[in-house]
C-alpha cells in the first residue's frame, strides 16, 4: 500500500498525505529520500576540525559546552544539598511517631481484613481501597505497549531496509539451528516458570506477590519459550490477535468490575460479593479477579516489549 | 553530623544515588546512557520511599496466622503501593524512550544527541 503511494505523489489529497505520514513515508514533493544519503552526516561531530558548524563558530560551541557542564554540576550539587537539608529535618529512620504513619495507614491495617477479606494488606490497599490507581497503572502499561507497537512494528510488505533484512535472516538461522543447551533448559524450566507465575498471581491476596510480580514471571516464561523454541512455535497459540485480546480485554474487565464496586462500595451500599474467610483462596471479593486481569496485562506487555524490540513484530 | 548520618543513612544513600543518576542524565550525550541515568534516579526514589515506610521492630503487613489485626505490629503499607506505581511508570517510560531511540538510530545512525541535533538542523535547512 505504501509503495503505491510513492508513484502518484502529485495527486495527493490531504487524507492520503495523512495516511502517508502515518505509514512513515515522506510527504515531500521531491520523492522519497534514498537511504544512501543518510549516513554521510556520521562524521559531523561537535569536535570536528571545521571552524564553523551551521554558521556558529566552534569556539562558541565549546564555550557553551563548558558552561553547560559547569551549570549542571552546580545545579546537581545545589539539588543534593537542598535534599540533604530537608532530610536532616525529618524524623530518624525507623521511628514510630512519624507524621507519615497517620490514621490512613492505621485504618488500612486495622480494618483491611474486615473490609476486603484479603490477608495481604498491600493487596487490599492497591486493589480495593485504591483500585483506581491500579487501573491507571494498567492503562499506563497499555499505552506504553501501544506506543511501542506504533514506533517499532514493521510493515511486512515494506521490508527493504538492509538492517531489517539482516535481523530477519538472523532469526531464521536461529530458528533452523536452535541452541541445544537453551532448548533443553527451556524444556525443563518453562512449565515450572508458568506454574510459579500462576501461583503468584492467584495467591496475591493471601501471600506476597500479586498481579504485577506474577505477570512479570509469566512474561519472562513467555520470553524464554520464544527464545528456546522459536517465535514461529509460539505464534501457534500467541499471535497478534491473542496479544490484542489479552491486553485490552482484561483492561475492559477491570474497568467494568471497578465501576460496579464504585457504585456499590463507595456509596455505602452493601456489596453482594462476599468477602469470604480471610486466608482462603476464594476470598477477598474482587481482588482475585482483578489480580488475574493485571497479571494478564503485565505478562502480555512484558513479552510484547521484548518481541517488538528484538524482532519488530509480535 | 555523625548523628545525622547514623539516623538517616538510607535516605542519604538514596539522595547520593539520585545525584549520580541526575549527573548521568545531564552529562552523557549518549541517549542509552541517559535512559540508564533516569532508571538510577527511579531506583533512588524507591529506596527513599521504602525507607520512609519502615518502622523499627515491626513486620511486613501480612496477617497470616493471626485473626486480629493491631496497628502496632505492622509497618506502613502505603509506601509499598507507591513504589509499585513507580516501578510500572518507570518500565513504561523506559520502553517508550528506548523505542524512540531505536527509531532515531535507524534515521541518523548515531546515538549521540549532539550529532542527532546537528543532523536534524541540517535537514531542516535543506
Amino acid at each position: 500500500m505504501s509503495n503505491s503511494n510513492n508513484t502518484n505523489r502529485k495527486s495527493q489529497k490531504p487524507w492520503e498525505k495523512f495516511i502517508c505520514w502515518v505509514n512513515g513515508d515522506t510527504v515531500l514533493e521531491d520523492g522519497p529520500r534514498k537511504p544512501e544519503e543518510i549516513p554521510d552526516g556520521r562524521k559531523v561531530t561537535v569536535h570536528s576540525e571545521e571552524n564553523t558548524i551551521e554558521g556558529t563558530p566552534l569556539s562558541h560551541i565549546r564555550k557553551f559546552r563548558k558552561f553547560y557542564i559547569a551549570a549542571s554540576i552546580v545545579i546537581c550539587c545545589a539539588f543534593i544539598g537542598l535534599m540533604l537539608f530537608t532530610t536532616s529535618q525529618m524524623p530518624p529512620f525507623g521511628a514510630v511517631d512519624v507524621p507519615t504513619n497517620n490514621e490512613v495507614a492505621e485504618k488500612y491495617i486495622i480494618d483491611g481484613v474486615k473490609d476486603t477479606g484479603a490477608v495481604n494488606i498491600v493487596a487490599s490497599m492497591i486493589l480495593d481501597y485504591r483500585a483506581f490507581d491500579t487501573l491507571g497503572e494498567s492503562t499506563v502499561l497499555f499505552t506504553a505497549v501501544m506506543s511501542v507497537i506504533i514506533l517499532l512494528r514493521k510493515d511486512k510488505d515494506h521490508v527493504n531496509d538492509e538492517e531489517d533484512l539482516r535481523i530477519l535472516e538472523e532469526h531464521r538461522i536461529l530458528e533452523e539451528r536452535p541452541n541445544v543447551v537453551l532448548k533443553t533448559v527451556g524444556f525443563l524450566l518453562v512449565p515450572f516458570i508458568f506454574l510459579f507465575g500462576i501461583y503468584v498471581v492467584l495467591n496475591g491476596h493471601i501471600s506476597p506477590g500479586g498481579g504485577f510480580s506474577g505477570g512479570a514471571i509469566l512474561g519472562a516464561g513467555l520470553i524464554l519459550y520464544a527464545n528456546a523454541f522459536g517465535f514461529s512455535k509460539l505464534r501457534k497459540f500467541f499471535n497478534f490477535k491473542v496479544f490484542t485480546a489479552f491486553t485490552s480485554g482484561p483492561l475492559l474487565v477491570y474497568a467494568g468490575l471497578k465501576t460496579y464496586s464504585f457504585y456499590t462500595g463507595a456509596n455505602h451500599i452493601e456489596s453482594i460479593i462476599p468477602t469470604g474467610t480471610p486466608g482462603a483462596i476464594l476470598s477477598g471479593s474482587l481482588i482475585l479477579p482483578l489480580n488475574i486481569c493485571v497479571g494478564m496485562i503485565v505478562a502480555c506487555t512484558m513479552f510484547g516489549f521484548y518481541s517488538l524490540f528484538s524482532k519488530g513484530e509480535i | 553530623m555523625a548523628d545525622f548520618i547514623m539516623n538517616h543513612y538510607y535516605e542519604i544513600a538514596a539522595i547520593i544515588l539520585f545525584g549520580i543518576g541526575f549527573m548521568t542524565l545531564l552529562l552523557h550525550s549518549n541517549l542509552i546512557k541517559k535512559v540508564v541515568g533516569l532508571n538510577i534516579m527511579d531506583t533512588a526514589i524507591y529506596l527513599f520511599l521504602a525507607s520512609r515506610g519502615f518502622i523499627e521492630g515491626r513486620e511486613a503487613p501480612l496477617l497470616i496466622g493471626t485473626s486480629v489485626s493491631e496497628s502496632g505490629v505492622y509497618i506502613n503499607p502505603i509506601p509499598a503501593g507507591l513504589v509499585l506505581t513507580g516501578i510500572v511508570v518507570s518500565v513504561s517510560v523506559t520502553a517508550f524512550s528506548l523505542a524512540l531511540i531505536q527509531r532515531l538510530y535507524k534515521k541518523y545512525h548515531t546515538l549521540n544527541l549532539d550529532e542527532i541535533l546537528l543532523l536534524a538542523k541540517k535537514e531542516a535547512k535543506k
